[in-house]
């Protein structure tokens, strides 16, 4: 299908609005927020009729200049890539509108506010594109766009901590991309291709696919801060503005997961060995458990929030031998597949709304020190309500897209016989819940706070609007699953 | 006679090897984001011998021409990435006096 | 009409949400809301026990993932704590009104409140596994801003001891849900399921984790610490936990798990039912044994409680049919016992500033309408005739003849005794000592009128028990349609 032509243009423009508004911003300079905005609006729209056509119509491809693989690059949208895309514009459109005000009322001279607009934008150009590539060199540049995007956001402010977290951030990732490119290197030379589809009919279940395909793998798992590359997650996720790191943590490493995942599940599905499986889920295990316990030891919010990210990014890595390599074929499949793209989905619209919950609550005391936040339940109500909500979803407690998550996964942990994996989801709720009972305990202890610059309710609104979307993905969760289901290889009808 | 390829396959990798060493041994940051450029340059000749080769197999004149595409655009990436490490670098080291990391301090 | 039961959830859960959103000042839209919703609900509930009456049966699924579905079904247990519920959430709703006159943060408190009677409702309904788990959960949330209303150093500490027990009971909960379906499919309360499929030792570690994850919420010894040190919430919220809703949903999930889960057959031939009522024994006399002690009001009462509400998992772990019935009768009248005593002990603390015990002193003559009905509250927990609680223990007690275990006879005379002794000294205090110097006003009709209201019922439904639309009437209809056919 040649882009332009209706039914691709949707799909073409979630790449480039944002690419086009980033270069925009940079010329236009103290008009970012307003580029961003009609960026926002316009990539919104452009989902909503992405997702229409491919409910109506299935699965879109768009093979790039008209070339078809292995010569050009192939775009996709099916129901997983349009869910993320949709993910993204939500989380987007509330970060922008914070953003618009944090950066406005700071005096849109600083640098932040000039940096921030042409930064996110292209991070997002390259977030959607990471959904939609399925060619492994094309997915490399976007998440090379993604990272280089992702770490200047961290050091946007320009002080000492953050530029240490952000350089930390940088080691870590050119280590992951090295190790990526040189799997990818490998893959081409044995197969003369990187297009996903080519690669699911020639990868062998041999040797030199599996160290290619380890090495790709170790790559993207230092860039989803899987334990133990974790190290560099937290203080770069805490250390950016609010509405930053709620990109960061929401968005970003889905886009890394999400490689990982079109990997193990679509290229190469006939490599994943049971042993390699367990190794993933493990590790995401050791992740759950590691960062819930530093998440706990924490003393400033934004920290606990960034923990808190390394822990649920572990849960995703369950998927793997629930659903991954034999278990491709049974029952349960389904049920572990669509449990992890709700949890994704989940975490990301929680995790956004704590974030920006937690940078209002910065900009009403000035710091985000635990103690500092008492009594504010009673002068932000909204904002705190949204953090409580968010709180829900990411216990994974009913009515909530984490309890549907939880559910599923759940469900087919034992239906699959591997308990330990149930264990992993019970303990990491509960220490979810004793690290996220602090904040909640402080913003509820009676207090009179100190002063207070006034936070404007429409602001305060945004948390409680995305941690009410992490709720109702939970409420009605019955359309996204079967959305979710469309082009999904090997399909399993109803599942469990 | 050693097949060029071959040749330049194995000297890629050694280069990789090279670098990567620095990359995990070295503390001052710009030595390594030298050695992350030292590792991609080796990955990029593993790249190109890798097209010699699939032509040669293929029994087509010249070489495959994607992965000399593949290689600008790995090198533009890395340009970038470059270039924002060096800039970071400099704003970190004009804030704290430091080249190295914190927790790489001696 | 299938839509009953969502209007009914309705009747709760759209002013809450609208509650949420009203500024402090606007006490009439709220209290209006809240009250129109509550009398909206109790209408509903009439409506629907005429229908039900006539044959009729709701049903509604709300699909939420494949093969996961709420299943809102109305049985008759269903109705019998649906009644419960609404009736008292009209009373304490009115009640709460007229306490909270002039405190702070009223729209969250009513917010949740009725977010907490929503999830009740739900609990109600359920007519599947999966769906009490959605609701049970959802109560424990709703609770937690409740208990830490206050915002004080011991609410706060409450609340912590609240959560710390409930969310690893609801993570029990789940496990056990999600172990016994993936053996044996999805658990509707229709009939007993078939769990041929798991190893008996897997039937009874399930059985355990359902005890335990429900036991947190009915206050099981030893899980039970959480109760008293809730009684730090408000007057309403108390009386919310202890008669309506958390406990009560606790002992309700048991009910269901016994009889519409496992089955009595299956409970009998697992040995599990035993083991169930002794520890509901315990639990009597513990909770007994600790009252005695307190000597803030509130206190002994809440021991009171986690000793009352065993009587219903005894009754029901005993599975007789005059056992289940005296189990099942005394959730309504525990609950409109409870509630009465809850209620005086809100208007002792906020008329007359009275916590302790001490305080009731020569209160009785000064507070005449109060501590009449807190006399009868109290002889009705002691279980004397004609007061509810006594049908309640003459059912208990006969069950436990009829299933064997006459030792029940000696847990109920013991905890009478017990209860005698914590509650006689409170009477002989209030009306025997000489009047108190204060002349505190009690006239607060908005606090009086729910209080005399569940005092009336707390003896009514004891003296009529006989008739066919008593509470005992009712539990007895369940018994036999539903359970013992």
């Amino acid at each position: 299908m040649i882009p332009g032509d209706g039914a691709g243009g949707a799909l073409m423009a979630t790449v480039a609005l944002p690419l086009a508004g980033s270069l925009l911003a940079v010329v236009l300079g103290r008009h970012g927020a307003q580029v961003a905005g009609g960026v926002a609006l316009g990539v919104g729209a452009a989902v909503a009729v992405l997702a229409a056509q491919v409910a109506g119509g299935g699965v879109l491809r768009v093979d790039l200049g008209g070339w078809a693989p292995p010569l050009g690059i192939a775009l996709m949208a099916d129901g997983l890539a349009v869910a993320f895309l949709g993910l993204g514009a939500v989380v987007m459109a509330a970060v922008v509108a914070q953003a618009a005000a944090l950066f406005s009322t700071r005096g849109g001279e600083s640098r932040a506010g000039y940096g921030f607009w042409p930064l996110v934008m292209v991070l997002w150009a390259a977030l959607n594109l990471t959904f939609l590539s399925r060619d492994l060199f094309n997915l490399y540049v976007a998440l090379e766009l993604l990272t280089l995007g992702a770490v200047a956001l961290v050091a946007i402010g320009g002080q000492a901590g953050p530029l240490a977290a952000a350089l930390r951030y940088m080691v870590f990732a050119l280590m992951g991309s090295l190790l990526y490119l040189l799997g990818a290197v490998l893959l081409y030379a044995a197969h003369g291709t990187l297009d996903i589809d080519l690669l699911a009919i020639r990868a062998q279940p041999a040797p030199p696919d599996l160290v290619a395909a380890g090495l790709i793998t170790a790559g993207l798992a230092v860039k989803t801060a899987l334990f133990p590359f974790h190290a560099w997650l937290p203080p770069a996720h805490a250390g950016a503005p609010a509405p930053a790191s709620a990109v960061l943590s929401a968005l970003v490493p889905k886009g890394s997961f999400f490689i990982l995942w079109r990997l193990w599940f679509e290229a190469m599905p006939d490599l994943a060995a049971p042993p390699v499986l367990t190794l993933l889920a493990g590790l995401g295990g050791a992740a759950v458990i590691y960062g819930s316990a530093l998440a706990l030891m924490q003393g400033r919010l934004k920290m606990i929030v960034a923990y808190s990210t390394v822990a649920q990014l572990g849960y995703l890595f369950l998927v793997f031998p629930l659903a991954g390599g034999a278990g491709a074929a049974q029952p349960w499949e389904a049920s572990a597949w669509t449990g992890t793209a709700f949890q994704a989905l989940s975490h990301g619209l929680a995790k956004a709304a704590m974030f920006l919950a937690a940078g209002l609550f910065v900009m009403a005391v000035g710091h985000d020190r635990l103690e500092g936040l008492r009594g504010l339940a009673r002068t932000m109500p909204m904002a705190v309500f949204g953090f409580g909500l968010a709180a829900v979803a990411l216990l994974g407690l009913p009515p909530s897209g984490g309890f549907t998550a939880k559910y599923l996964v759940m469900t087919a942990a034992f239906a699959s016989g591997q308990v330990v994996w149930a264990g992993v989801l019970v303990v990491g709720g509960l220490l979810a819940a004793g690290y996220l009972y602090r904040p909640m305990a402080a913003l509820f202890a009676d207090a009179a706070p100190g002063p207070l610059t006034p936070v404007p309710r429409r602001l305060q609104a945004l948390p409680l609007l995305l941690a009410g979307l992490a709720i109702g993905l939970g409420v009605a969760s019955d359309a996204p699953i079967t959305f979710l289901a469309i082009g999904r290889p090997d399909a399993a009808a109803e599942g469990l | 006679m050693i097949d060029p390829a071959l040749l330049y396959g194995l000297t890629g990798a050694a280069v990789v090897g090279l670098g990567l060493y620095g990359f995990l041994s070295l503390r001052h940051l710009l030595r390594r984001v030298l050695a992350f450029n030292v590792v991609g340059s080796g990955i990029f000749l593993m790249f190109g011998a890798a097209g010699y080769r699939g032509a040669v197999a293929e029994g087509t004149a010249g070489a495959d021409p994607v992965p000399q595409a593949l290689i600008i655009t790995g090198i533009v990436v890395a340009l970038a990435a470059t270039a924002l490490a060096v800039g970071l670098i400099l704003a970190h080291a004009r804030a704290t006096g430091r080249r190295t990391l914190p927790e790489d301090d001696t | 009409m299938a839509a009953l039961p969502i209007l009914i959830l309705a009747t709760a859960l759209v002013p809450a949400a609208i509650t949420f959103f009203l500024p402090q000042a606007a006490h009439g839209v709220r209290n209006g809301l809240n009250l129109g919703g509550a009398t909206a609900k109790v209408a509903l509930v009439v409506w629907m026990l005429v229908e039900v009456a006539a044959g009729a049966a709701f049903e509604t699924r709300i699909p939420l993932a494949p093969g996961l579905f709420l299943l809102l079904r109305v049985d008759a247990l269903a109705l019998l704590f649906l009644a419960l519920s609404a009736a008292l959430w009209l009373l304490t709703t009115v009640y709460a009104i007229a306490y909270f006159r002039g405190k702070p943060d009223q729209s969250r408190f009513f917010g949740f409140f009725g977010l907490c009677v929503a999830a009740t409702t739900g609990i109600a309904m359920s007519g599947t596994l999966i769906s009490f788990f959605v609701f049970f959960e959802m109560l424990t949330l709703a609770t937690w801003p409740l208990v830490v209303h206050k915002q004080d150093r011991a609410s706060l500490d409450a609340g912590r001891l609240y959560l710390g027990c409930a969310l690893p009971a609801g993570a029990a909960l789940l496990v056990a849900i999600i172990w016994l379906e993936s053996a044996a499919g999805p658990v509707a309360f229709t009939e007993a399921t078939d769990l041929d499929a798991l190893a008996p030792w897997a039937q009874r570690a399930i059985f355990a984790l359902f005890v335990a994850g429900l036991g947190v919420k009915a206050a099981l010894v030893p899980l039970h610490g959480w109760l008293p040190a809730a009684m730090a919430a408000p007057a309403p919220v108390s009386a919310l936990l202890h008669a309506v809703a958390v406990v009560k949903a606790g002992a309700f999930g048991i009910v269901r798990v016994v009889f519409d889960v496992f089955g009595i057959d299956r409970v009998a031939a697992l040995g599990v039912g035993l083991p169930l009522a002794a520890l509901a024994s315990v639990t009597i006399v513990w909770g007994s044994l600790r009252a005695l002690q307190q000597r803030e009001i509130k206190k002994r009462l809440a021991f009171s409680t986690v000793s009352q509400v065993s009587y219903i998992v005894l009754g029901v772990a005993l599975i007789g049919p005059a056992a289940v019935t005296g189990g099942l009768v005394h959730l309504i009248h525990q609950g409109v016992t409870k509630i009465t005593l809850f209620f005086c002990a809100g208007i002792y603390d906020e008329r007359a500033g009275v916590k302790r015990i001490e305080g009731l002193d020569g209160l009785g003559p000064r507070m005449p309408v109060t501590s009449a009905c807190f006399s009868l509250g109290a002889l009705g927990m002691i279980g004397l005739p004609p007061m509810a609680g006594f049908v309640s223990k003459v059912y208990l007690g006969l069950g436990g003849l009829q299933s064997g275990a006459p030792w029940v006879l000696g847990v109920l005379a013991v905890s009478s005794l017990l209860n005698a002794a914590y509650f006689l000294p409170l009477l002989y205090r209030l009306w025997a000592l000489p009047p108190a110097a204060a002349q505190p006003d009690e006239q607060v009709w908005g606090l009086l009128a729910p209080t005399v209201v569940t005092a009336a019922a707390a003896l009514l439904s004891g003296v009529v028990a006989a008739w066919a639309i008593s509470p005992l009437g009712l539990a007895s209809l369940i018994v036999e349609r539903d359970y013992l056919r």
